[in-house]
């Protein structure tokens, strides 16, 4: 039992450290909670079902379901970081030297408008995940896991290991380091503000791209409201990590996964919801540079 | 040639989801209404909208004798619609003392509004109080919770003040939901009874609209009575620059305390009046999407003006009722309507002198 919500808490926790790390990338940056990005989210989720739709309507997923479900990541991806990429350029870039609160305003406005757009779009139903993958369950003692709890499990880790190598070991990867220290002296520097914080939300967008797909496959089911709740987790995570801080972002999602599933078998399962917002408010009270963060101390 | 670009990079992005039909009409009205937009900006010339200056004392009195005659003309829906406003307007004088005077971002008022609507109803429909007897209770009841929130609330700033209120509405509504033996879960509770004035009935929309704006004239009062008063200063000097406020000797721990408090108790009242309007109430009412809307009925009016929360509620409440054949556009309306407001005129429509 108690190894079972270990696997489902860990399944939850590396979709929840693949979204943190959007919100964790971005605010390192912008100083910005960027409210939009699980909306992104949840239009990944949603690309991810009408590209299989359309790849299994052309017959590609007949010929080769391999083929078939690596375009459809490709295409999910780009087409989702294209929207990250214009909702900074759109919302948040004309108000970069106004007051912080106009840009979590705006970004509040971009979230209520994607959310109504898909509804709009693409009707107010649940989506259903088509049925196209075959999942095994592997049966341990008396553990019950499936192929693709697995699979999520280490497509995110190996995501959140490459993150970590491009932030570290690029050139790139380096500027956003050096942007997110200090915009002005790196741009001193000569390096494009701009086009690091484009790049920043493209890379922050395509995460939580894969994360939607995954949680796609997981549950089978998408809706048009799903971005909020799992934005909202996904912040408490880099909030609970220390936001700011990737590597921050990865454990702190993961360590809540772990909590919801192991509050939700042990205590009780109507409040899931409620404990990411019960840590997130206790964080912030004790330690509110969160496990990894550092103490920026306070900020004009 | 480089917007054409951008607009054709847009209905490329909405194709996945609209079809590439929905995309081309897309794209042809982004091109029109922009062509229409060019044109315009190039007949008036780019010209601001002018601040409103606003001479308040005659305005007021025209616009209350206006709104003592309005019900002998209105329909009863419209009365319906204009009682709804004037909780709103109840509700966002509230949120106004937090957000526009002291500049606290605060996204979770739905639960104040919901703990006053829901304290209102347990009190009159299980222990059999009236609706004056009972709001004295459901006041202080929303207040207390206001001073519980400040508690962890004035330890943070900005972006994390909204996050954690956020996190309060949240847990507030989850409770409302999930608590069964007392809240009744998401059946909600039927069956608030209406005030009663002096043994009489408020039963009639008519009555409820008088005494709906009775509250409201005694909100709009006693808020600009203390917005101009000492305690008021003090907010606005939080709001504009917290460090010098403190820096100038303002106990900002204590200001930020009374704001809140101040804030929620006016968002209980509005719970209250709406609980009894309603005679039921359910968690759905008092979700994030509600304190959302009221956060916007401030920004469009215009932070930290009382002429502004009025105007902002109206328009964001008669609006929807004016153009209801558009209703699912409305919350699009409204996120696109935020972005641009941000962008083009963060200091609303009345801005404060």
């Amino acid at each position: 039992m108690f190894l079972q919500q270990i696997i489902n808490g860990l399944t939850v926790g590396g979709v929840y450290a693949l979204i943190a790390l959007g919100y964790t990338l971005v605010y390192g940056i912008l100083e910005l909670i960027n409210f939009a990005h699980g909306e992104i989210y949840m239009i990944g989720a949603y690309l991810g079902i009408i590209f299989l739709g359309i790849f299994t309507a052309s017959g590609l997923t007949q010929y080769s379901l391999f083929l078939s479900l690596s375009l459809t990541v490709i295409m999910s991806v780009i087409v989702c970081s294209a929207y990250g990429f214009t909702v900074e350029k759109l919302a948040y870039k004309p108000l970069r030297n106004a007051p912080r609160l106009n840009p979590l305003i705006s970004a509040i406005g971009v979230s209520i408008f994607l959310q109504n757009y898909v509804m709009l779009t693409q009707g107010a139903t649940d989506k259903v995940f088509p049925h196209v993958i075959p999942v095994t369950i592997i049966k341990f003692y008396n553990v019950t896991m499936t192929t693709l709890q697995i699979f999520i499990i280490i497509v995110s880790f190996f995501l959140m290991a490459g993150l970590h190598l491009f932030i570290m070991k690029t050139k790139t990867g380096k500027a956003m380091r050096a942007v997110a220290q200090d915009k002005v002296m790196a741009s001193l520097l000569g390096i494009n503000i701009d086009r690091i914080i484009s790049v920043t939300f493209i890379i922050g967008s395509g995460l939580a791209a894969v994360a939607g797909l995954m949680v796609a496959m997981y549950y089978g089911l998408v809706n048009y409201s799903i971005g909020y709740m799992a934005g909202i987790k996904a912040f408490t995570a880099a909030v609970l990590g220390g936001i700011g801080s990737i590597p921050g972002a990865m454990i702190g999602g993961l360590v809540l996964g772990l909590i919801e599933s192991l509050g939700a078998s042990y205590l009780s399962s109507e409040y899931k919801d409620a404990y990411a917002f019960i840590i997130l408010i206790l964080i912030l009270l004790v330690k509110p540079t969160g496990l990894l963060g550092k103490s920026e101390g306070q900020k004009p | 040639m480089k917007k054409i670009l951008f607009m054709f990079w847009l209905s490329l992005l909405s194709m996945p989801f609209t079809g590439i039909k929905g995309g081309a009409y897309l794209f042809g009205g982004i091109l029109v209404s922009y062509g229409v937009y060019f044109l315009l900006a190039n007949i008036y010339g780019r010209t601001k909208i002018p601040s409103v200056p606003v001479n308040t004392g005659l305005l007021m009195i025209a616009l209350i004798i206006f709104s003592l005659l309005l019900p002998l003309f209105l329909s009863d829906y419209y009365t319906d619609v204009a009682v709804l406003a004037g909780i709103y307007i109840i509700l966002a004088l509230g949120v106004n003392v937090v957000l526009g005077s002291t500049g606290l971002l605060h996204l979770g008022f739905a639960a104040f509004y919901g703990i006053g609507a829901y304290s209102n109803a347990l009190l009159t429909t299980n222990f059999g109080l009236g609706f004056w007897s009972a709001l004295p209770l459901t006041l202080v009841i929303t207040s207390a919770a206001g001073l519980l929130l400040s508690f962890p609330a004035l330890r943070l700033r900005g972006d994390y003040l909204a996050i954690v209120t956020l996190g309060f509405g949240e847990i507030i509504r989850l409770v409302l939901n999930n608590w069964d033996s007392v809240t009744r879960g998401p059946n909600g509770i039927s069956n608030v009874p209406s005030p009663f004035i002096m043994g009489f009935e408020v039963g009639s929309l008519m009555y409820f609209y008088y005494l709906v704006l009775g509250f409201v004239l005694l909100a709009a009062f006693i808020v600009n009575r203390v917005h101009r008063s000492r305690t008021g200063r003090a907010w606005l000097s939080i709001r504009e620059d917290e460090t010098a406020a403190e820096a100038m000797g303002v106990n900002t721990r204590k200001y930020k305390f009374m704001a809140l408090t101040f804030g929620a108790f006016w968002a209980g009242l509005a719970g209250a009046l709406f609980a009894s309007k309603m005679h039921f109430v359910s968690p759905e009412s008092f979700t994030f999407m509600e304190s959302v809307f009221v956060v916007c009925m401030i920004i469009l009016g215009g932070l930290g003006s009382i002429p502004g929360v009025l105007l902002g509620s109206l328009i964001l409440v008669l609006l929807p009722e004016l153009l209801r054949e558009f209703q699912l556009y409305r919350m699009l309306a409204l996120g696109v309507g935020l972005v641009l407001m941000m962008i083009f005129r963060p200091q609303g429509l009345i801005k404060i002198s």
